[in-house]
């Protein structure tokens, strides 16, 4: 068994001489590698023209799918989005919408 | 044939019988025999009956198991003889010690028609002229080891010197209490 | 140099403890084990280790502090028996699928109920197969010897598993008898410092141990343990070879007493081999071919030896010391005949229960056990297994 096996070479094809002893992960943020915005029902858009830039959104997004660069949030990362809809209710200024949410 | 010598102690919780059980197998051990010290467990309370056992050998001990033909008994509580079959499987060239001030003509009629050797000893007396309290296991010990011929008479006080001077490292004022109980029981142990 | 002295099995476990000076140790106490942890507690608080006890609130929660505590690169010790065992189930999994080799004495006791607190192997039987290694002691020399050996098996490359030493409580852990020690410096060097690969508090690598596996994934993480065990023999074969060279005193998987001209035989593990050796050479005296076969490895189990060693016998008596409730035998009974089966053998194979509960094995037992074999050879036998010494009608 080789000695560092990155999980980003580990898959659902891999045989079991090639996975980690006791499968764990010897490097961080490995989830970023799983496409989870692809369990997605329901969609978010961003309204840049009312964004006020506050951030309320980015701590509550429960995937960290709403990239910040100098300090200004970007267009969702539909990668990693799940579409929970909960960066819509925290959002005061109608800025971020999603349609087929109650 | 037997190379082993096998002893099994009456005692009741408390009264040191397991404590005793263990100093014999660490004298015998000092004098490079082989050893076994071993108490039978079960729920511990203090008055009931509890055996423990040694073995003493000069070769590798192998066996496991409680002994059941011994053949020496020693019964630290005397009120035992009426509760316990103290006897059984006792070995007739051997003998049984028992801590009392009865005669054997008194003692003899308890035991179940024993006919081996029969010791007595008033451990109790000893051990509250020479250590202030009854513990009868200290004068136990010591007429065991003289009955049993065990181990030479100096040797087993020089090296229960050394033992006792280890245990009560924190307390050394009752070692020579300890001592004189040992050397009181070892000449006034009665056979018969 | 060895130096002689006479201790308790539990003495004996809790001095190859402190020779080693482990990083950690969780426990709660349990009898016939609760000496283990105490006579260690006066090392710590007399400096002679300094080891991190701590004292937890169950046994789940001992087992489940060796796994966090092993897994952030500490070397790990515990001791338990029966039911602390027990309540330690779900752990004693974790720790193997986690690939971390904490060692812990187990000081076989039966399992509730009825309540009983004297010596059977039923703890250990039940955990035999929780992906832990096992070894059984015979006396307290091998706990003590079984001990020392343990980390170097378990933290090895090839393993990375846990494992348990295991030795007869009251019998082999509140029984004084002589006994070999080693140097202190002697078995600190035997064993090493432990210097794992990956663990939690690494340096610059963030790890995650223990991830939640999914069907695509359990089976291979599963067989791979299996093959982590596969390396065992090979590895304390090594360790074996070690410690007789520096220490003096040789072990195998099992042990073959009287076997060289043997047509009978008797399997047997832990303190009630000693016992049985005594019976072997009374009926040897008698003129009986008897041999005795002690397992002291259990997980993995030496199989292929188990029968090399057995090629030659009439008929062969396997002593459980535990029940299985199969209708078919118990567990050693299981693994013998097995190995039995596989190498083709033509012996007649009889698994006897005995010693449940703290129950004595005695002469007379060995004695039923001889005319058995002799029976069984000459008229094959339709049962699979017998009770010895339990009271009938």
């Amino acid at each position: 068994m080789a000695d560092f096996i990155s999980a980003k070479t580990i898959n659902e094809e891999s045989p079991w001489g090639e996975l980690t002893e006791g499968l764990s992960i010897y490097e961080p943020g490995t989830s970023a590698a799983v496409m989870t915005g692809e369990w997605r029902t329901l969609t978010p858009t961003f309204v840049e023209e009312k964004c006020k830039q506050c951030l309320l959104c980015v701590p509550v997004c429960p995937d960290s799918a709403i990239p910040v660069v100098n300090k200004k949030r970007l267009d969702f990362d539909y990668d990693h989005c799940k579409g929970c809809g909960i960066c819509v209710r925290s959002c005061p200024f109608d800025a971020i919408t999603m349609e087929g949410l109650d | 044939m037997k190379d082993t010598l096998e002893i099994r102690w009456h005692g009741r919780g408390g009264q040191g019988a397991k404590t005793a059980a263990l100093l014999l197998a660490d004298v015998a051990f000092e004098t490079g025999k082989y050893v076994q010290g071993f108490p039978e467990y079960g729920p511990e309370r203090m008055g009931a009956p509890i055996t423990a056992y040694n073995r003493i050998s000069d070769n590798q001990i192998r066996l496991h198991s409680n002994i059941y033909e011994p053949d020496y008994v020693a019964v630290v509580d005397e009120t035992l003889l009426e509760s316990v079959d103290v006897t059984a499987g006792l070995s007739e060239e051997g003998g049984i010690l028992i801590n009392s001030t009865r005669t054997e003509k008194e003692i003899r009629p308890l035991l179940n028609g024993y006919k081996g050797a029969v010791y007595l000893i008033d451990a109790r007396g000893i051990s509250e002229r020479t250590l202030g309290k009854n513990f009868p296991n200290t004068p136990m010990l010591s007429a065991i080891v003289r009955i049993c011929e065990v181990m030479d008479e100096e040797d087993f006080f020089g090296l229960m010197l050394r033992l006792y001077q280890h245990k009560f490292a924190s307390k050394p004022e009752v070692v020579d209490g300890n001592m004189e109980a040992l050397r009181q029981a070892f000449k006034e142990v009665r056979n018969g | 140099m060895s130096k002689k002295d006479r201790l308790s099995g539990n003495e004996a476990v809790a001095i190859a403890m402190r020779q080693i000076n482990p990083d950690v140790m969780p426990a709660f106490p349990i009898t016939p084990s609760t000496e283990i942890p105490q006579y260690f507690c006066d090392f710590v608080a007399n400096g002679k280790v300094d080891t991190e006890f701590i004292p937890v609130e169950s046994e789940h929660s001992a087992m489940s502090a060796c796994i966090g505590a092993s897994a952030a690169g500490a070397r790990v010790v515990t001791a338990t028996s029966s039911c602390g065992m027990a309540y330690m189930w779900e752990e004693l999994h974790v720790a193997a699928s986690d690939r971390l080799p904490i060692v812990m004495n187990l000081v076989n006791r039966a399992l509730s109920g009825p309540i009983n607190i004297n010596a059977d192997h039923s703890d250990g039987m039940g955990a035999k197969d929780t992906g832990w290694i096992q070894f059984y002691a015979e006396n307290c020399q091998e706990a003590y010897d079984n001990f020392i050996m343990a980390y170097p098996i378990a933290e090895d490359k090839r393993v990375h598993l846990p494992m348990m030493c295991c030795q007869d409580g009251f019998i082999t852990s509140h029984a004084v008898e002589n006994i070999l020690l080693e140097d202190d410096e002697e078995v600190k060097k035997f064993v090493g410092e432990y210097e794992p690969e990956h663990y939690l508090l690494k340096d610059g690598e963030p790890m995650a141990v223990g991830p939640y596996s999914v069907t695509n994934y359990y089976f291979e993480a599963r067989r791979a343990q299996d093959e982590a065990m596969s390396h065992v023999p090979e590895v304390a074969k090594e360790v074996q070879e070690r410690f007789a060279k520096t220490f003096g005193r040789k072990y195998d998987f099992i042990e073959k007493y009287r076997m060289d001209d043997a047509k009978y035989a008797i399997v047997i593990m832990g303190s009630a081999a000693g016992t049985m050796k005594y019976y072997v050479d009374r009926l040897r005296d008698e003129g009986e071919k008897i041999g005795l076969i002690k397992i002291r490895m259990f997980r993995p189990f030496p199989a292929k030896d188990v029968a090399a060693a057995l090629k030659d016998v009439k008929a062969v008596a396997i002593m459980d010391r535990a029940q299985s409730f199969s209708n078919a035998g118990g567990p050693l009974g299981v693994e013998v005949t097995n190995a039995l089966f596989h190498a083709r053998s033509q012996a007649q194979a009889m698994d006897y229960v005995y010693g449940l509960g703290g129950r004595d094995l005695l002469e007379e037992h060995a004695r039923t056990i001889m005319d058995d074999l002799k029976d069984i050879a000459a008229n094959g036998h339709d049962d699979y297994y017998r009770y010895l010494g339990v009271r009938e009608a």
